[in-house]
């Protein structure tokens, strides 16, 4: 079942994570693809995640079709311009990918080309507007396409924005963002359910299904480099805790994020879970939260 | 006004390898104030061009590098060191550099790199600044430009890394959405956030076609101030 009738027949969907590494060796993500299969309903894949330059998403994204993964091709308005962009998301159509995650893209001062000229020609909102248009049968400036897109267009938002202005701010662009297009929503990584089910409470009048993100904790290093670094993560220091007194570290982070998909099932309308490595992990969580 | 900075010694020194003879031109304008090209700046070039075992033929500042007349009248009383020298050091911006070039018959070397102004007009201290984007979003925004507040310059709201009010890229910097958001509450236009931006015509941010003419016609000519005027 495709991610579009899971999430339109209301099912619960579970969504992964798939990042290219630096160079064409490809034997991890096929491995990752064939234990993915059948255990997730589709799975994303980062373009140039933090702005270091990988392989790319698109190509990915073909491949693990080709495993008989539903892709996510995520996109970022950083690196191309408004006709790279549409040419880009032709040719997706094209090579059969479906489903479309508009994001803005982390500055490339933040990755390993810090010298690259930055594009933001369109932003994430002007993206998803570009990509109904497609879908309508035109590119943006209105000139007819011959053969037309059918994407199922996607959007991140972040629930933990920490200010009043940063979390209204969110919901603002959460708006902008469905009345370009967006049918679906991933969102930063969670780890308190309650405060997440007030976001969810809020958004509810906006009828479009939430995937709630989780990221697997793999030490207590990471949990606190996040709570410092990472806008709108808050790993709780009880859970923190759970990771440093754990004596097997690797099963603690798994059952933590087993935890969490067990708490989330009933709030919202999926999970997106962004394994950063451990991909390979995802069917063991799935399996400890009886997914 | 535009705002230079001095290049490296060492890179400076690369460019006169093989050469002996230098003159030495600075700017009484934007390179004086930017403390790149004024007096001070040339005569510390030469002392420094003489411990390195250059010999200085010469040294000018002149008030505005960029107005060729000016470069012409100055140096005319110059000719004789000018001509004995190898090449000249040029401590200015590259509009003044390139105006050197193409008023003497020598070999410029530039001795400054020309700093981007980032949407300000040169050195001052407002945080205020204008991109000249050619279709202002003001009106939207609460009068602060998301295109030089925001450092992705986004038009449709804040982007997933802001932190306590604060860019990501550095905690220094203020998000300039929340500031955008705090200015629009306080007016009570909120409502503002709703609307939908249109894609940007960034080729309105271009250069105007005349002034980017390699003749450069329309600046040369008092014409030029038509076609500004259209």
């Amino acid at each position: 079942m495709s991610l579009q009738s899971v999430l339109e027949s209301g099912k619960f969907a579970i969504t992964a994570e798939i990042g290219p590494l630096k160079g064409t060796d490809t034997t991890e993500i096929k491995e990752v693809a064939e234990l993915l299969h059948g255990r997730v309903t589709a799975a994303n894949v980062t373009d140039q995640q933090s702005a270091v330059m990988r392989l790319g998403s698109m190509a990915v994204c073909h491949l693990i079709k080709d495993h008989g993964l539903e892709p996510v091709f995520q996109m970022t308005c950083r690196d191309r311009n408004r006709i790279a962009l549409q040419s880009d998301l032709l040719s997706a159509w094209v090579l059969g990918i479906k489903n479309v995650l508009s994001i803005t893209g982390d500055l490339p001062s933040l990755g390993d080309h810090p010298q690259a000229m930055s594009v933001y020609d369109l932003d994430s909102v002007q993206l998803l507007w570009v990509i109904s248009r497609l879908n309508q049968g035109f590119d943006m400036v209105g000139n007819e396409l011959k053969g037309k897109t059918d994407f199922f267009p996607g959007a991140v938002v972040n629930p933990g924005a920490n200010t009043e202005a940063s979390f209204e701010l969110q919901l603002f662009k959460m708006e902008k963002k469905i009345k370009a297009g967006a049918k679906f929503f991933q969102t930063q990584a969670v780890y308190e359910p309650d405060k997440f089910a007030k976001f969810m409470k809020r958004v509810e009048g906006f009828g479009v299904p939430i995937l709630a993100g989780i990221i697997p904790l793999k030490s207590v290093g990471m949990a606190r480099f996040m709570n410092k670094n990472v806008a709108g993560v808050f790993v709780p220091e009880e859970t923190i805790q759970k990771m440093a007194t754990a004596k097997d570290k690797t099963q603690t982070g798994v059952d933590i994020a087993a935890g969490l998909v067990k708490d989330l099932k009933d709030i919202c309308q999926g999970v997106h879970i962004m394994a950063i490595g451990w991909e390979k992990k995802v069917p063991q969580i799935l399996d400890a939260a009886g997914m | 006004m535009i705002l230079s900075k001095q290049k490296p010694f060492e890179e400076i020194l690369g460019y006169l390898e093989g050469e002996n003879k230098v003159f030495i031109l600075g700017c009484n304008g934007c390179a004086q104030a930017s403390g790149t090209g004024g007096p001070v700046q040339v005569a510390e070039m030469k002392g420094k061009l003489e411990m390195a075992g250059k010999k200085v033929t010469g040294t000018n500042v002149v008030d505005f590098l960029c107005e060729k007349a000016l470069i012409k009248s100055r140096l005319g009383t110059k000719i004789e060191p000018l001509e004995a020298s190898d090449s000249i050091l040029v401590l200015t911006c590259g509009v003044g550099v390139q105006a050197v070039a193409a008023s003497v018959n020598k070999l410029c070397h530039p001795g400054c790199d020309t700093i981007n102004l980032g949407g300000s007009r040169g050195e001052w201290s407002g945080s205020e600044r204008c991109m000249e984007c050619g279709e202002c979003v003001l009106e939207s925004t609460g009068g602060i430009c998301p295109l030089t507040a925001c450092t992705k310059g986004l038009l449709s709201g804040q982007c997933g890394g802001a932190n306590k009010g604060k860019c990501e890229v550095n905690p220094e910097r203020d998000c300039g959405w929340e500031l955008i958001y705090n200015r629009l509450k306080r007016l009570n236009q909120l409502d503002k956030l709703r609307k939908l931006a249109p894609p940007k015509d960034y080729g309105k941010m271009l250069p105007r076609v005349e002034v980017m003419a390699t003749e450069r016609w329309a600046v040369e000519r008092p014409a030029w101030k038509e076609v500004a005027a259209k």
